[in-house]
């Protein structure tokens, strides 16, 4: 941007407008899933080697916020929530988004490759073009069903940070892969729920908008109830246990009780107590998904500390 | 009308903006020289492996 330019709009980008591009608060949940299912994972990565592979996956999630970004300027300015993003706030130009997102995405894939391996690469490519690509571009505005599969997207870290430290694809990392994925869909719907005025004015065909409340309430309890297996067949895999296991069973317990608390609920109650439940649920999906990879970490350093109980049965891969 | 100043709040904000991006670059050629190192080493200590299990392979096969 030139000075006139910069000087008359009265605000030049900063270092954080760009750093803000790259979606900071996913990217600390990639980070946190990616640390885990390396840790998680057999074998012995050097902490050095662990750290820059888990610096470019970060980085290769964050370029794939600013393609999204660029591509999205138009209905981020439409909805409150996302309206002070550094594009639609004309901090950051939609070129510049692009330009950052294609560079970085790039120099992500060729790190990793080079630090870690080609099947992580490969992965995390595959991840940025599914996020940018068919999510972003294609099916967020064209189906109700864009966040089933574009779950997909925020599903991958784990087993790249498995595959950082095995070279390959296991049971283990596609589980972890399917406790984020089948999460997405009562994730983002409950905050559809409170957040239907947004989708709406942008025209998102998000389920509420297309298919109404009642049938997004019920959707939430079906995709509760397939997510409901997921985290006993961990607890019963190489990277389980009974820590796990009463960990999952609890985290189930309670996020069933919410998803059928929503499903009894009409738009009347939700709306007289300023959706209370809906948001209630949103947070405790937050901790759902934050507590199993805690507790998935935590049955990884008894392991290695030898404290795990020995017999445990792995039924799974 | 305004004067004309050699240094702008702007030009400030621009040189902060350098200033953190040439420390990033600096610590990213840190890291590449950093795992140029771990590589290294893993390389040389999976070569000298090789040569210790020679001896021991044509012992076996005597």
């Amino acid at each position: 941007m030139s000075d006139v330019n910069a000087a008359s709009k009265g605000r030049d980008a900063e270092f954080g407008d760009y750093f803000a591009l790259l979606k900071p608060r996913v990217m600390s949940l990639v980070i946190f899933t990616a640390a885990v299912g390396l840790f998680v994972a057999p074998g012995v990565v050097h902490p050095l080697i662990a750290f820059a592979s888990i610096l470019f996956i970060a980085i290769g999630a964050g370029a794939s916020g600013a393609l999204n970004m660029w591509w999205d300027a138009d209905i981020d300015e439409i909805m409150k929530r996302t309206a002070n993003r550094p594009v639609p706030s004309g901090r950051v130009t939609a070129e510049d988004a692009k330009m950052l997102g294609l560079w970085l995405s790039a120099l992500a894939v060729m790190m990793l490759a080079l630090t870690a391996n080609f099947i992580a690469a490969g992965l995390l490519a595959f991840t940025i073009f599914f996020y940018a690509v068919i999510y972003t571009m294609w099916l967020k505005r064209s189906t109700p069903q864009n966040i089933v599969i574009g779950g997909a997207a925020g599903a991958f870290p784990p087993m790249i940070g498995w595959a950082v430290a095995t070279g390959g694809i296991s049971v283990e990392s596609i589980l972890m892969f399917a406790l984020i994925f089948i999460w997405t869909p009562p994730h983002f719907w409950a905050l559809a729920l409170f957040m239907n005025d947004d989708y709406s004015k942008a025209g998102v065909p998000m389920l509420p908008v297309t298919h109404g409340t009642r049938e997004t309430r019920k959707q939430i309890l079906i995709y509760t109830l397939l997510l409901l297996p997921v985290g006993p067949l961990l607890a019963f895999s190489s990277i389980g246990g009974p820590v796990f296991l009463g960990v999952t069973i609890v985290l189930n317990l309670l996020f069933l009780a919410g998803a059928l608390r929503l499903y009894r609920r009409n738009d009347a109650a939700a709306t007289g107590d300023k959706f209370a439940a809906e948001r209630k649920f949103f947070r405790l999906s937050l901790i759902y998904l934050f507590v199993h990879f805690v507790a998935l970490l935590a049955e990884a350093v008894l392991t290695r500390a030898s404290l795990s109980l020995a017999g445990w049965p792995v039924w799974v891969g | 009308m305004m004067a004309i100043v050699r240094e702008h709040e702007l030009h400030q904000r621009r040189r902060k903006r350098n200033a953190i991006l040439g420390l990033v670059l600096a610590a990213f050629v840190a890291m590449v020289f950093g795992i140029t190192l771990v590589k290294m080493q893993n390389t040389r200590a999976a070569m000298s492996d090789a040569e210790n299990s020679r001896p021991a392979q044509a012992e076996a096969s005597e």
